[in-house]
């Protein structure tokens, strides 16, 4: 027999685990997500690494995807409003620094947005095997996103030197308007993640009314002035969100702030909300999963 | 006192539903009921569903280790999940001590493409490792999984039995308080096995309460004395390993009644039935007793030149030994309506467990096959119990042995004589 740990002896911490919605007992699942949190940081960090160094490891042209697509989208809208297929008005900038900055900051939203039930669906053998922070996939995932943002500002910046824009105070906000951007597509994603884990049609959805969003949002246009479109673009929450973003990144001044802490002041919220919903639907989600 | 009990399951019960459309729905009604903070509804079962583990209490203490067997879908696994907080309990009551490690599958957090030193680190992590913690080991684990010149190598040019060997490895750093293993040592070769069995035992000893869920019954014996039978979700027995084996045995056996094949419907092997050595109809005997059986054979043509051909079985090892009527030169015809065989086997050399007859009557040509009993004549050994560490008869077979001390070689014993 060998002696038993001395860490054996210390008074040793108690799970429970019953039928009854964790939500009865409150203050005990608060305390649980802020621990977790605080857990989930290294492997959130190892996962994050671990996909970085995976994404891009079996590809010729490697990082390079990163800024494929976003030049691309550029250059086809940069291309059909020269020709004039469609009238825009003034932007306030370059067109191509626009659609360019635009398209990013959307990119950025809809992989938050998706990031969450995508991690989940990646790792679900991972998630029915083996008991880890659950906020470490979404962490990974938000992280992730942000990398692939910050690769794509670098082009950004590239194209803005270019075009010799100036430089603005303002610059400094632009991560306040990224993390509000990536906080409200993770609070979307995380409260869609239960049911879009146990029926496929949510993904599916999400593809769809995503690309039709990205015609109601101001990113190849300005917004427009008096007319139903006006609203129509104004109430979409991404709205402020992203030309505020953009505002700051290349005008100076916002023009939707007070939209802009509406929005995010209600995202916050819904991001508390859908982190819980996660949390408390993981073990009924496990249950039903097949891996 | 409670402070050394560990593990605590009280009452546990687990449904799971048949159809996966209705699954997803209550799914969703579950999820739904849990946001809105009502309380569980336990009672009854909704359409479709069972209980994949129903109403099983028991309770581990530090240094404890309880194995679980019974057959595919008996609820072993789910009743692990549960354990390990992956799923949630619709009865019942989990109270689990300390850091839980488990082991439902090895290298769960692999990724294939990165090689193998960038997994230890992510799969380190993910069962709770701190990044300075997996550094202090790397070596120890490179050095236990036996992988050390496929370190820079991706797991994906790895054989099945190294990613094995490294799942193993990492998790075995967990010193936990509690671990659960789930089928994961059936896998890799003989020599990986014995090596994670040592290192399960030196947990045990340092006061790890471990919970083992194995099919290899007779590998179990080496950690754990105490074992739970489950079937159909329910705790049949719970106690001595070797009466639950037997148990388990027994239920395998159960499953597979009937399911003889009788090909030629004119002759069958009617019944088999067992006697001890006073005659008496019995299933159940010690090492080295002599047992009896009877075969009623019914036919209605003659079988001239008929052959017997007998195989003991095992229900977990499989078929361990068979003979025929031609080898002990006994002829005999099958006339009709039936005839009745006596089979001897003098001081059976088997050792606890539960064991069955399988019996096809031949023609004389070697495919002149008749009819076959359908596996229903077990027997089983209760006794003398066997010892698995190694200070007496274990597994299945009781060998006739010798042993002498042979005289060493005369050049060394004079030199030893000399020294002393």
């Amino acid at each position: 027999m060998g002696k038993p740990k001395e860490t054996m002896d210390r008074p040793l911490k108690e799970t429970v685990y019953t039928p009854d919605s964790e939500l009865l007992s409150f203050g005990r699942l608060i305390r649980n997500m802020g621990s977790d949190l605080f857990a989930s940081r290294e492997l959130a960090w190892r996962l994050l690494v671990r996909n970085i160094s995976a994404q891009y490891r079996q590809s010729l042209l490697g990082y390079a995807w990163a800024f494929i697509p976003p030049i691309l989208t550029t250059l086809i809208w940069v291309f059909l409003q020269s020709q004039r297929v469609f009238n825009i008005a003034d932007t306030g900038m370059p067109y191509p620094v626009f659609v360019l900055s635009g398209t990013i900051l959307w990119q950025t939203f809809t992989e938050a947005l998706n990031s969450p039930l995508q991690m989940v669906n990646e790792n679900k053998s991972m998630l029915t095997k083996i008991n880890f922070p659950r906020e470490a996939l979404v962490l990974a995932g938000a992280g992730q996103v942000l990398f692939n943002l910050l690769i794509r500002v670098v082009l950004l910046g590239i194209i803005m030197m270019w075009f010799k824009l100036p430089l603005h105070a303002s610059l400094l906000l632009v991560p306040v308007g990224i993390l509000t951007l990536v906080g409200f597509g993770l609070a979307l994603g995380l409260l869609l993640t239960p049911l879009g884990m146990l029926y496929q049609d949510v993904g599916r959805a999400l593809g769809f009314v995503t690309q039709a969003f990205f015609f109601l949002t101001p990113i190849i246009y300005p917004v427009p002035q008096a007319n139903w479109a006006e609203l129509l673009i104004k109430l979409n929450p991404v709205t402020p969100l992203l030309q505020t973003t953009r505002d700051w990144l290349i005008v100076g001044e916002a023009s939707l702030l007070p939209a802009f802490l509406l929005v995010s002041s209600i995202s916050t919220i819904l991001l508390l909300i859908g982190w819980l919903m996660y949390r408390i639907a993981m073990p009924h989600l496990v249950t039903r999963m097949n891996a | 006192m409670s402070n050394h009990v560990l593990v605590n399951v009280e009452r546990v019960s687990k449904k799971y539903c048949r159809s996966l459309k209705r699954s997803l729905w209550y799914g969703v009604q579950d999820v739904s009921r849990e946001f809105l903070g009502r309380k569980a509804h336990h009672n009854g079962l909704r359409k479709e569903e069972f209980w994949a583990v129903n109403d099983v209490s028991f309770e581990l203490k530090r240094g404890e280790c309880l194995g679980l067997i019974g057959p595919n879908g008996a609820g072993k696994s789910t009743l692990l999940k549960m354990l390990n907080g992956l799923v949630k309990p619709d009865k019942g009551r989990i109270e689990i001590r300390g850091k839980v490690g488990a082991l439902i599958e090895l290298g769960a957090g692999f990724n294939p493409i990165l090689t193998a030193r960038e997994n230890i680190f992510v799969n380190g992590t993910v069962l709770g490792f701190k990044k300075r913690e997996i550094e202090f080991k790397f070596e120890e684990i490179v050095a236990f999984s036996g992988i050390d010149k496929f370190v820079d190598t991706p797991v994906q040019n790895f054989s099945s039995g190294m990613r094995v060997r490294l799942g193993f490895a990492v998790a075995a750093m967990l010193e936990p308080h509690v671990l659960l293993i789930d089928e994961v040592l059936a896998v890799g070769d003989a020599r990986f096995r014995m090596k994670c069995y040592e290192h399960l035992i030196k947990l045990k000893d340092k006061g790890t309460a471990i919970i083992v869920v194995s099919h290899a019954v007779n590998h179990l014996s080496r950690i754990t004395r105490d074992c739970m039978v489950l079937n159909a979700g329910r705790n049949l027995f719970c106690g001595e390993i070797s009466t639950a084996i037997s148990m388990y045995e027994e239920q395998l056996l159960g499953d597979s009644l009937g399911s003889g094949d009788i090909t030629d419907t004119s002759a069958s092997i009617h019944s088999v039935t067992v006697f001890n050595r006073k005659g008496e109809a019995c299933r159940e005997f010690t090492t080295g007793e002599t047992v009896h059986f009877e075969i009623i054979c019914k036919s209605k043509d003659l079988i001239r030149g008929a052959r017997l051909i007998v195989s003991v079985e095992s229900p977990t090892l499989g078929i361990l030994g068979s003979f025929s009527t031609p080898y002990s030169k006994f002829c005999f015809d099958v006339t009709p309506p039936e005839i009745k065989v006596k089979l001897t086997l003098p001081s059976l050399p088997l050792l606890v467990g539960t064991y069955f007859l399988n019996i096809s009557l031949y023609g004389p040509g070697e495919t002149d096959y008749v009819t076959r009993s359908a596996p229903a004549t077990s027997f089983s050994i209760l006794g003398p119990p066997t010892n698995e560490f190694g200070y007496g008869l274990s597994n299945s077979i009781a060998f006739e042995h010798a042993w002498k001390l042979v005289k060493n070689n005369p050049l060394v014993s004079c030199s030893v004589e000399r020294n002393t």
